[in-house]
């Protein structure tokens, strides 16, 4: 199919603001976006700048902002966004080029957050115990793959960039709800700060955005819980 | 010019990149370079588990493990090195543990244990549950505990650098050029130590389960530097790949009981090998496909594909177990695994060849086993061998976590002896010519022509099947293409983020990587593991029970070999 894709473009080595640019290019229905976004750098401009690397939806790197949603292109179909497309990069990230956004700061809240084990005792020469009920308490918020797509669609990032954002709770409730792991009092503290879970409006964004398909904002809601009631380890 | 320092540089923040540098961080000064985000590594993409003989869930002896392995790689394997890869993987996993991976587990609370092809119980005597697993994103799991492990440790990285170059003086390793990709300004990298673990060379097939990332870099800028590159011939083909886009269904379907079936609904694979049926290690599954196909067996309108059945494992099975590649086949194929079987087809996956190492890590640089001074390889990008010829599934994480650990203790236990060897003048004269090269040409061929001729040659004639003829014709292409490469011009003259120039230089790594496949092709005039040729299809213990090395010398490849170590298991004939 002949498809119009409509890219919302910055350089900022000559240019001042962004601008849109158009292509047109024909695909296949079942063609992965990001195949699209390659056919266009490949056959028509070189200078469309994008990350990608995995193409099947596990790496993360090509969350952007198709049609007003927050997608990775390599994990939707051409024939689910239409012949018409619009792709920006994700908002409420600095842009670097084009559909490339400045990650740092994503990556240091989630490092804020103190997103591993903690557990000082000595370590058994075997494995931790660990039961498949206490595993499966975890199970969702371990899928994140750090892409950005529910931070990015976060109405309260984008007014408050310094906002922790769900990404960074979400890798906290990892820990925060594993059997083994002793920090939730340090995260829980981190996070009932000014910039932690309560500024969260249960907007929905997120898990409509999440392309792993963990239920963030119910995540959130398990984080505030905990707060509130102080219990972590069982349902 | 930018200048940095560390001790220890390491290429790579895949899982032997990250282990090796949390061996290392807090004592030493240690950075991490990564052309990606951390997370963005191709570890990440592994799905179905880690094997190690826990015997968790039945009798297991890390000396059955050992055995899987190499007559898996069908006796090409060094078995020093199998023996240090089925013992430690025990512990390394007890590590992973330990450091939080949410490993599945049995109703005690131990971890849980799968069937995986070609592992088996006492020497080959039928399936065994052997692979630790996280559902079907083990690799995920790795890649991120390693991650916060690193965060933890606090780490260096220069994340988005591509390497350029790697430096030596005096004989020995030096350091590194890399570009950062934000800005395109060169840094230099001065160092005790460099350790590269840059991952594998996928891309270089037309269907591929693959990173785009995944262009050889690493092994590519040790080969242009007098480094040889081990086994290239090798390189294995994952039967199970989403029919035309190559995407991975993890041979955890198999394992747990999903069935290939061909055109006429047969359970094919009992024909082939009727002890492990469709569990039969990777090389040979993808030969009975490729067979099958060739006998005009094949499904979909190309009758280019075969089917993986999973219809019978029921619904539960499937989404608690294998819930991440059911939905692949739901988002790209628009089948649900639960009512109707999958194409699949045979997909370029794993490089078992890559730079030469000691069990150590340290990289090697001939038949004597000589060593680079201050030069290490784990991970996809080095050659222990542990694979040998073939590579079992989930042996490549075991590869990753072992061999990647093993390097960075080293490298914390030698580095005292360990001197920063002097630069040369100019260290990033060589990789800046390179760049401005092909940012400063003016006109000449986009490089999508010579990518795409590069895949569609490798796939038809240095593929799963391979003769002469085909190598010859892709000897010759080669050389056409690495001549029009000389030629590639980039639209993009910009510093910025300029990813046409990295997909260029990745380009020309690519080429070299596969031309030392090739030549390798040629020459091994038998038939073994991965590598099989219809004009010799027999293993020839006799003339080829030895590893190629492939030196670069003056753009010619030059082939000399070296002696597989051999030990506790005789080289016999390979059934299953």
């Amino acid at each position: 199919m002949e498809l119009t894709v409509k890219i919302k473009r910055f350089n900022p080595d000559v240019d001042k603001k962004p601008h849109w640019e158009t292509y047109h290019i024909d695909a296949d229905p079942m063609d992965r976006f990001i195949d699209v976004l390659n056919d266009i750098k490949w056959t028509q401009d070189g200078t469309l700048t994008f990350r990608r690397s995995c193409i099947h939806g596990v790496c993360g790197s090509d969350a952007m902002r198709l049609n007003g949603r927050n997608q990775l292109a390599c994990k939707v179909l051409v024939q689910d966004l239409g012949a018409k497309i619009t792709v920006e990069p994700m908002l409420g990230f600095p842009v670097i080029k084009d559909l490339v956004v400045d990650m740092d700061p994503f990556f240091h809240k989630y490092e804020k957050i103190k997103p591993y084990l903690i557990n000082d005792e000595q370590v058994p020469t075997t494995e931790r115990l660990q039961s498949p009920e206490e595993r499966d308490r975890y199970e969702e918020s371990t899928k994140c793959i750090l892409c950005g797509a529910c931070t990015g669609s976060c109405p309260v990032i984008w007014a408050n960039p310094e906002w922790v954002g769900p990404a960074s709770i979400v890798n906290a409730h990892r820990f925060i709800f594993d059997s083994r792991d002793q920090g939730a009092a340090e995260r829980l503290s981190i996070l009932s700060d000014r910039l932690g879970v309560w500024r969260c409006r249960t907007v929905f964004n997120c898990t409509e955005a999440c392309p792993r398909g963990i239920p963030v904002t119910e995540t959130i809601e398990e984080v505030k819980r905990a707060l509130i009631y102080g219990d972590t380890k069982t349902e | 010019m930018a200048y940095h320092k560390f001790d220890v540089v390491i290429v790579g923040a895949g899982g032997a990149g990250l282990m090796a540098a949390c061996q290392l961080a807090g004592n030493t000064s240690v950075a991490v370079i990564s052309k990606l985000y951390p997370t963005r590594s191709h570890t990440g993409a592994a799905q179905g588990g880690v094997a190690a003989a826990l015997g968790n869930v039945e009798e297991d002896h890390w000396q059955w493990h050992m055995f899987d392995t190499v007559k898996g790689g069908d006796y090409l394997v060094d078995q020093d090195a199998a023996e240090v890869l089925a013992r430690e993987a025990v512990d390394a996993v007890y590590d992973l543990e330990h450091w939080g991976l949410p490993f599945n587990r049995l109703p005690d609370g131990r971890i849980d244990q799968r069937r995986f092809g070609g592992h088996t119980r006492n020497f080959g005597e039928g399936p065994v549950r052997r692979t630790c697993y996280a559902a079907d994103r083990t690799g995920h799991m790795i890649l991120q505990t390693m991650y916060q492990q690193s965060i933890k440790n606090q780490v260096r990285f220069f994340n988005e650098y591509l390497a350029l170059d790697l430096l030596m003086n005096e004989g020995a390793v030096n350091g590194v050029v890399a570009m950062c990709l934000r800005d395109g300004e060169i840094h230099t990298f001065h160092a005790k130590v460099v350790l590269f673990a840059t991952g594998g060379y996928g891309r270089a097939w037309r269907i591929t389960s693959n990173a785009l990332a995944c262009m050889g870099d690493g092994m590519a800028i040790a080969f242009r530097r007098g480094i040889p590159l081990e086994d290239m011939e090798m390189y294995q083909f994952h039967p199970t790949g989403l029919y035309k886009i190559g995407v991975l269904l993890s041979e955890a379907a198999r394992g747990e009981g999903g069935i290939l079936r061909n055109s006429e609904g047969e359970r094919f694979m009992e024909r082939y090998t009727p002890t492990l049926k469709d569990l039969a290690p990777r090389d040979m599954v993808s030969r009975a496909i490729i067979q099958e196909i060739k006998e005009g067996r094949g499904v979909m309108p190309t009758k280019d594909a075969v089917y993986i059945d999973l219809t019978h494992l029921g619904k539960e099975v499937i989404d608690s177990k294998l819930p991440d590649i059911t939905d692949f086949a739901r988002t790209y194929l628009d089948i649900e695994p639960i009512n109707a079987p999958v194409p699949i087809q045979p997909t370029a996956h794993y490089a078992m060849g890559g730079i030469p190492t000691d069990i150590e890590g340290r990289v090697i640089s001939d038949e004597h086993k000589t060593v680079v001074p201050g030069f290490y390889a784990a991970g996809e990008v080095a050659c222990v061998s542990v694979h040998g010829a073939n590579r079992l599934g989930t042996n490549s994480l075991v590869d990753l976590i072992v061999f990647g650990r093993r390097a960075g203790k080293h490298i914390a236990r030698t580095l005292h002896e360990m001197d920063y060897v002097p630069l040369s003048k100019e260290p990033e004269g060589f990789a800046r010519e390179m760049v401005e090269r092909i940012r400063s040409r003016d006109k000449g061929e986009a490089q999508i022509h010579i990518r795409n001729e590069l895949r569609d040659e490798m796939m038809e004639n240095v593929g799963v099947v391979r003769s002469e003829a085909s190598l010859l014709h892709a000897q010759k292409k080669l050389v056409e293409l690495k001549e029009r490469f000389q030629q590639v011009h980039i639209q993009d003259k910009g510093k910025t983020f300029n990813t046409e120039l990295m997909e260029v230089i990745e380009l020309g790594f690519l080429l070299d990587c596969s031309a030392a496949t090739i030549e390798g092709a040629l020459a091994r005039q038998e038939s073994r593991g991965a590598h099989y040729r219809e004009d010799y299809p027999k293993r020839d213990d006799a003339n080829f029970l030895k590893h190629t090395l492939a030196y670069l010398e003056r753009d010619e490849i030059e082939l000399r070999y070296k002696p597989v170590t051999l030990g506790m298991f005789e080289p016999k004939e390979r059934k299953y």
